[in-house]
């Protein structure tokens, strides 16, 4: 949606908030005054009790005294009270926004928001380093380290090349629309509420770097479940092409505007902070990759399955609660403005079907495999939080958990599942993003608060088109790179250890010669 | 000269350090290694699969000592490492044929 779209979205809401904004003027005038007043009683009351006590000036005079001293500390409070009139740049900055000079305190303290939302979804980044650096063999760290840091920097430069301008194209067909390169996203009013209204209050560099980080999540979901055995340089180049073309152009379809907002009779697609968009896409990815390229060598041993088992558990928790952390970024940074009320309630759904999430997947593995698993645990998490992803603003408390606890059961299933017909998926990801992020866009059906008059077919028509859209860009171009360049390792490198092969480097080096 | 090499279970280290010292003896290197005799492994289950383990971890510990040492060191490491439990570990008494302080130069019975 084009700028002058969000002012007409804005418009009801800017109404709210000049009737909010005047209570609130009028509000902050009583409370300049009430203090005032409070401190000439005070006055009044030690100077009278002291005129009592020591018995000197006449209660009339000691009143007029009082009344005379009240009004000069009064008048001195209140100068004090306005340093910042002193302050030019700031008084010039205020009496710019004329009118709205009110909206632009919302707007400031949404930006900040925002910007902060974009750190702490970044961040995620470093827990799915150490995630998957946990789950897997420590032979392979420094490999699954080096896609993770390409990921995000390649991610967050072809967003800034063509990316963003893809991802939102304004007016467009509704499918397919090729941007360019990002030019000055403050100018021409980009710099404040002009640029979204108050519904999506941030400036353009603020929209930029928000969505920038959404992107790199979606390839490293992929990198997950491609570990061990995928050849790098083949998958950096899949990961570029898929993150730089794929990712904007099916996430054009929901959020920059595009033809799945004629879903749900009209209403639109729902997916809040993406479950289809960006954690089925890449779920989906996922498996497209993975059934190319095989299981790890080892895994499936005469037709039985032969668990290899992470090298460092306190990295995968790490890693789950850094994204636990992030994913507040995540979701809460969704509301796309600090509008108090979406906040909290997102903060809230989010992180009780994270906890349903875990609770029901220890139930499950624990009852099932006779021990709690901490991996189904760490994934039990993962797998409530992209159920959450796709309604966490739509939804009740009592919702999400429901959500959560959804997820945390379907996920253990789902990962036993894909290892028994032979998807070898080292740490969950098409399980936790790609079948829980169906879970999450349904969901919204099911449990919406009844504000966006979902269907589930509306819902399930969105959530198909997206996984199969990844599933088939990535089957195609991955199957194309295979007859090409090869995707995989040879079985030695795979032996030998991909640190080894890949990158001559350990990651974990004992006994190093130093020559 | 003889080399007492002791794979023992991990947790008996402490144990046999403080018996060996009993007697005199101070210097020592050990390694955390896996093995198994008769003890048999154990069933690991891992993201719903079950998997057997044969390899449990112990521990090696290797001293050298004087020819009249060795009897008394390997009785009391046999004392100190022992349960009565299947996986309690062996002692191996193998001849050396030179050592060398390397600090002092001092060679043979000297080193030890």
């Amino acid at each position: 949606m084009n700028v002058s779209g969000w002012r007409r979205l804005a418009a009801p809401l800017l109404e709210r908030e000049s009737q909010l904004a005047i209570q609130r003027t009028h509000n902050i005038k009583y409370m300049k005054h009430i203090w005032k007043y409070l401190l000439a009683g005070l006055l009044c009351m030690t100077t009278v009790c002291g005129a009592f006590a020591q018995d000197s000036p006449s209660p009339a005079e000691a009143v007029a005294a009082a009344a005379v001293a009240v009004t000069e500390a009064a008048e001195g409070a209140a100068e004090a009270a306005k340093p910042f009139e002193k302050d030019a740049d700031y008084v010039e900055m205020i009496k710019a926004q004329g009118d709205h000079a009110y909206a632009f305190d919302f707007f400031t303290t949404s930006m900040l928001w925002t910007v902060i939302a974009a750190a702490m979804v970044f961040i995620m980044h470093l827990g799915f380093a150490t995630l998957e650096s946990g789950l897997t063999q420590s032979k392979n760290t420094v490999n699954i380290l080096f896609k993770n840091v390409f990921i995000i920097a390649m991610g967050i430069l072809t967003y800034a090349f063509f990316g963003f301008n893809t991802h939102y194209p304004g007016d467009f067909n509704g499918f397919f629309s090729l941007g360019g390169a990002i030019g000055d996203l403050n100018g021409d009013g980009g710099d404040t509420f002009g640029y979204g209204g108050l519904a999506l209050a941030m400036t353009g560099y603020g929209d930029f770097i928000f969505q920038a980080m959404f992107a790199a999540t979606a390839a490293t979901i992929v990198s997950g479940a491609v570990a061990e055995r995928v050849k790098l340089l083949p998958f950096l180049i899949f990961a570029t092409l898929f993150v730089g073309f794929a990712y904007p152009v099916v996430g054009s379809w929901h959020w920059g505007g595009g033809w799945m907002g004629k879903l749900n009779g009209g209403n639109g697609f729902k997916d809040f902070a993406g479950s289809a968009v960006v954690h089925a896409f890449g779920g989906f990815a996922a498996l497209a990759c993975v059934l190319i390229l095989g299981p790890r060598k080892g895994k499936y041993v005469d037709g039985k399955l032969r668990p290899i088992p992470g090298h460092s558990m306190p990295l995968a928790a790490i890693g789950v609660f850094l994204l636990f952390f992030g994913w507040f970024g995540f979701n809460g940074g969704s509301v796309l403005s600090a509008a108090p009320g979406p906040l909290g309630l997102v903060f809230t759904t989010t992180t009780l079907a994270a906890c349903a999430g875990a609770i029901a997947s220890i139930v499950v593995s624990w009852i099932w495999f006779k021990k709690p698993d901490l991996s189904m645990a760490l994934n039990g998490i993962l797998a409530g939080l992209v159920g959450v992803t796709a309604n966490a603003d739509i939804v009740s408390a009592m919702g999400s958990i429901m959500i959560g606890l959804v997820a945390g059961v379907i996920v253990v299933f789902s990962i036993v599942f894909f290892d028994k017909i032979k998807i070898d998926d080292p740490v969950g990801a098409i399980s936790v993003h790609g079948v829980c992020g169906i879970w999450g866009i349904l969901a919204a059906a099911i449990f919406e608060n009844g504000s966006d008059d979902l269907t589930i077919m509306g819902q399930l028509i969105g959530v198909v088109a997206v996984g199969a859209a990844a599933f088939l860009f990535s089957f195609v171009v991955f199957y194309i790179i295979k007859m090409t360049m090869g995707v995989r390792v040879s079985p030695e490198e795979e032996e030998e250890g991909l640190d080894l092969a890949e990158h001559g480097q350990e990651a974990y080096p004992n006994f190093v010669e130093n020559k | 000269m003889k080399k007492i090499e002791a794979i023992i279970k991990p947790f008996k280290l402490e144990e046999v350090k403080d018996a060996l010292g009993d007697l005199g003896l101070e210097g020592m290197t050990v390694t955390e290694v896996k093995g198994f005799g008769r003890q048999k492994g154990h069933t690991e289950i891992y993201r719903g699969s079950e998997y057997t383990v044969d390899f449990l971890p112990k521990i090696k510990l290797e001293i050298v000592v004087n020819d009249d040492q060795a009897g008394p060191a390997v009785e009391a490491i046999g004392k100190a490492a022992k349960t009565g439990k299947i996986g309690d570990g062996k002692v191996f008494v193998v001849p050396v044929e030179e050592a060398l302080r390397i600090r002092t130069d001092e060679k043979g019975d000297k080193a030890v």
